[in-house]
């Protein structure tokens, strides 16, 4: 039985911009524009990057909260992007989401049990109404909160407490994937290390594979086991967790690393500044996207766009500077960083 | 005499359920040029402290109480009229969000120039010369083709760069930093903190750093104060903050948070969590405010609020069981 | 982080300065009187509103006579002990006529706030829902917009002969456009929000997320809208049956006691005076009704200092 859970192959999803009486339509965001990863059962993979590199997006096509331009999504084995509405439904049952904002994901005019129950209900996983409240009182146990919550309503709560009760509504329909998008970003420090900590938990006694899309670098280094990194709607490297950490191989990561501010006064850095803007995903720049702001282009750079191709096992990288001799590449060093 | 003093800073609001007591007892010190971070968590009154100084608090429903000396003068006794000359000119505020803080129907030259006319009354020549002047301080090309610019055209990055802009028009003092990168992109943020370690050098002033971001304060900061609950629980300067934390809230805090470069080490430990929630400021609060969430936490605690003391050189806690330094440590 | 930094005994106990409370305490009052200062507005509409409502239905019973009985002799008389209102033209009880009239203007602004509601509702969330149905139903009630309200209102009573019942479908046809609009909005916006694409992570089918989601959310803000139709409709009625347009002239209503009044409004004033001061506070007390409906059911979570 093969191990991988999830498999996107060259996912796009443009958006239309419609057009007005000046400039005639046709112009479209690339938002997600040829993306492919896959994931294993019971493995967290982040994907990274800033704000509009496409990752939310990503997260919401393979929810299918909406149709995708191009591309597969196969869950287990089956395509799950061109399947009817119908027939998806029952399989939603395997893959939960979590939201960034605790005050926007649950419905405020719905108790906390009702919350809960709504996944159950759909999909008939409760036998009775007494193994219906069973439920959800363990639920509330697992995400440590106390089971009087569950007849409160969600503005009673704390960001962080909000939070837990999105886990359990992710977790009643007892999935194998669940999409974090964002989900520990708008929390406070100290509740955030407790978010972190009950997911990675829930992850171990459940064996949930994770999707936890992430700007926080060093929350994601924290809690995954691969890193996938993404600008202006493409993946510019994707390796495990050590790697990219110890030794990024493209230029994008290796400045995002230098760009995090660390708690340790006084540490000497080595810090790359990007120049400019990140450009608008309706014109990204021809060629290698990331060429614009990249301290290391030359020619090739400008004219072709490179490919995500394996460097080593299990990793893979999109620059051309791994076409290059080792003596002219500066990120070809296998050591630390 | 320090050029910002504030004494027993209070600021309470009135609300349906209660009175809260947001800011109850802060007092700090900033020198000319130096840079003081405040830390701390939603909730702490951070972000209201630094609306306090500037007298943005609206009262009714809120009341200010205490003292803030600017170069010797109390604000809190000063006319609304000379307050607004204060503003903008001698104590500069940049906040958060540079989407919401910048005016969409005005140029950014407009903006820039807005404290330039009301505070300096330069002629229109000076005045533009000076945005242009500023708009290259703050790193925008092509000055004069952006002054021309509205907000709407320009990136997240630039309009701080903006805002950056146009607090320092009129080389204020004091330069009050409310959360100046916590809604742009780490990469911009880097810019950013890059920028305004430049130019603190170039413009002399005095630079309050409210965020909750701890290694933006090991970046920035000279002095860091952290606040819980409408209090200050410590302060010290950066480095021997983030080395030898006394009050429990610190280490907590400290261990939270999660450094790049852990997967590095040999074995990854769990993040450290603080158990428990904020207290209500709506009630008040007997004994220490931390003490329902501290380990350390004894009978004492509860019944007897810590008073902040030097536990070490210029290194101040307020807690019952933060030892004091010896000589040799 | 050195645990030279903890010590296990304090050598000496310094509290902190006690500060003085810079506000009054605020007193938690229950019951009514804490509901009165929470909401003032709703406090006063409402008891306006509930004051009018009992006029209206228990007008026979205070102290009025027939409204309609004619008596000549009794003419124009000022307001006095045994004609609290005076008399009019005709030599009608102005007091009992107002208070009648009562039952007209609350009839017609309940019955229109509802159907209003309702068929906007219906309309505002296909029109939201479906999208390709969303360009025509807002063109057709861009159309309908664009006539005033009451020029619509006074061409379909022109179709039909005078009646309240009439009265409220005119009204209400012309007061569809303006409640679809809003609840169109309120879906739109509704649609977009991050509990909604869970509810659909979660399985559930799109008439659940309607009915379960979407439509309790736009409870509110229809509600205050509603009050606002209400006393919209209350006026409209007034105008029409003051141009003769609307209720005919043996019900009385406001405004057709204020028409027939008309013409002698510089001498016998009072007969203008007081179905005005009525329909004013009532129409007053609707929208303060409104005004604190939405203030006090905003979701809680949006104001924070």
């Amino acid at each position: 039985m093969s191990p991988v859970l999830l498999e996107v192959n060259d996912l796009k999803k443009h958006f239309p911009l419609r057009g007005s009486l000046l400039r005639p339509g046709g112009r479209r965001v690339y938002a997600v524009d040829g993306v492919s990863f896959q994931i294993d059962k019971g493995e967290t993979l982040a994907l990274v990057g800033e704000s509009g590199c496409g990752k939310s997006t990503v997260g919401r096509a393979i929810l299918r909260l909406f149709d995708i331009t191009a591309g597969q999504v196969v869950l287990d084995g089956q395509r799950i992007d061109d399947m009817p509405a119908g027939s998806l439904r029952p399989l939603r049952r395997r893959m939960q989401v979590v939201f960034q904002d605790p005050l926007s994901s649950l419905n405020p005019r719905m108790r906390v049990r009702d919350l809960i129950a709504e996944p159950i209900r759909n999909f008939e996983l409760a036998k009775s109404t007494a193994d219906m409240e069973a439920r959800i009182d363990l639920l509330l146990e697992k995400v440590r909160l106390p089971h009087e919550a569950k007849t409160r309503w969600p503005h009673e709560f704390s960001g962080g407490q909000r939070q837990r009760i999105a886990i359990a509504r992710a977790l009643a329909a007892e999935p194998d994937l669940v999409v974090c998008d964002e989900a520990v970003s708008a929390l406070d420090v100290s509740v955030k290390a407790q978010i972190v900590n009950l997911l990675q938990d829930l992850q171990r006694e459940f064996g949930l594979a994770l999707l936890f899309i992430s700007h926080d670098l060093a929350i994601v280094e924290h809690m995954t086991h691969r890193v996938a990194v993404m600008y202006l709607g493409k993946i510019v490297e994707l390796a495990p967790k050590k790697s990219i950490f110890a030794a990024p191989k493209h230029p994008y990561t290796e400045a995002l690393l230098s760009a995090v501010p660390m708690p340790e006064p006084g540490a000497a850095r080595k810090r790359i500044i990007l120049k400019g803007d990140v450009p608008s995903p309706i014109n990204p720049p021809k060629g290698c996207r990331f060429h614009t702001r990249c301290p290391y282009a030359f020619d090739r750079c400008r004219a072709e766009e490179p490919e995500l191709r394996s460097t080593r096992e299990g990793e893979f990288v999109a620059c051309h500077l791994h076409d290059l001799p080792p003596a002219q590449n500066p990120l070809a060093a296998t050591g630390p960083h | 005499m320090a050029l910002l003093e504030v004494d027993n800073l209070q600021t309470h609001f009135r609300t349906p359920d209660g009175v809260n007591r947001a800011v109850d007892g802060v007092s700090f010190a900033v020198e000319a040029g130096e840079t003081v971070a405040i830390v701390g968590e939603s909730g702490c009154g951070k972000s209201v402290t630094a609306n306090s100084i500037l007298r943005l608090v609206p009262q009714p429903p809120g009341k200010i109480g205490g003292a803030i000396r600017f170069q010797g003068r109390d604000l809190l006794k000063l006319s609304e009229r000379a307050m607004r000359e204060v503003r903008g000119n001698d104590i500069s505020m940049i906040f958060q969000e540079p989407m919401t803080s910048l005016n969409p129907v005005l140029t950014i030259g407009r903006q820039i120039a807005e404290p330039l006319r009301l505070h300096q009354g330069l002629s229109r020549e000076s005045v533009e010369q000076r945005v242009v002047e500023m708009l290259g301080l703050v790193g925008i090309a092509e000055p004069r083709r952006r002054a021309r610019e509205y907000p709407h055209q320009l990136s997240g990055g630039m309009r701080q760069r903006v805002m950056i802009a146009i607090a320092l028009a009129c080389r204020p003092k004091l330069l009050i930093a409310d959360e100046p990168t916590t809604a742009l992109d780490v990469t911009i943020q880097a810019q950013i903190l890059n920028l305004m370690t430049d130019l603190k050098q170039r413009v002399g002033a005095a630079i309050i750093l409210i965020t909750h971001d701890l290694g933006v304060v090991a970046e920035v900061a000279e002095r860091v104060m952290v606040m819980y609950a409408g209090r200050k629980v410590e302060e010290a300067p950066v480095a021997e903050l983030f080395r030898s934390p006394r009050h429990p809230y610190t280490r907590g805090l400290l261990s939270a948070v999660p450094k790049l470069g852990s997967s590095l080490a040999a074995a990854q430990t769990r993040l450290a969590e603080i158990p428990g929630v904020v207290p209500n400021l709506k009630q008040r609060i007997a004994g220490c405010v931390f003490a329902n969430r501290c380990a350390l936490a004894r009978d004492l605690c509860r019944r007897v609020a810590p008073a902040l003391e030097e536990k070490a050189p210029a290194h101040f806690a307020a807690c019952h069981f933060a030892a004091k330094a010896t000589v040799a440590a | 982080m050195t645990d030279a930094t903890i010590t296990s005994a304090p050598e000496l106990i310094r509290a902190a300065p006690e500060l003085p409370d810079l506000l009054p305490p605020v007193k938690l009052r229950g019951g009514i009187l804490g509901f009165v200062r929470r909401h003032p507005a709703i406090a006063v509409g409402g008891a306006l509103v509930l004051a009018m409502v009992v006029i209206a239905v228990f007008a026979p019973y205070l102290g009025t006579v027939d409204p309609t009985a004619l008596a000549p002799t009794r003419r124009t008389r000022e307001p006095s002990a045994a004609f609290w209102f005076g008399t009019d033209m005709l030599g009608r009880d102005v007091y009992s006529r107002v208070l009648y009239g009562a039952r007209v203007s609350l009839t017609v602004g309940f019955s229109v706030a509802l159907l209003a509601s309702l068929a906007g509702l219906i309309i505002g969330l296909v029109s939201g829902f479906v999208r390709w149905s969303d360009g025509i139903i807002m063109r057709v009630m861009d159309g309908m917009m664009s006539i005033p309200p009451i020029l619509l209102a006074i061409a379909l009573m022109a179709l039909t002969r005078g009646s309240v019942g009439n009265v409220i479908i005119a009204i209400t046809i012309a007061d569809i456009p303006r409640v679809s609009r809003l609840v169109r909005a309120v879906v739109l916006s509704l649609r977009e929000q991050p509990y909604v694409d869970a509810a659909i992570a979660a399985g559930t089918r799109t008439p659940m997320i309607i009915l379960r989601h979407i439509l309790p959310n736009t409870v509110a803000p229809m509600t205050v809208q509603a009050t606002y139709v209400c006393a919209s409709a209350m006026i409209v009625e007034a105008i029409l049956s003051f141009i003769g347009a609307g209720t005919p002239p043996t019900i009385p209503s406001w405004g057709n006691i204020m028409a027939e009044g008309r013409a002698l409004w510089q001498v016998k004033p009072y007969i203008v005076f007081f179905p005005a001061v009525f329909l004013s506070v009532t129409v007053l007390a609707v929208n303060l009704l409104g005004d604190g409906l939405r203030d006090a059911l905003d979701p809680r979570m949006a104001k924070r200092l």
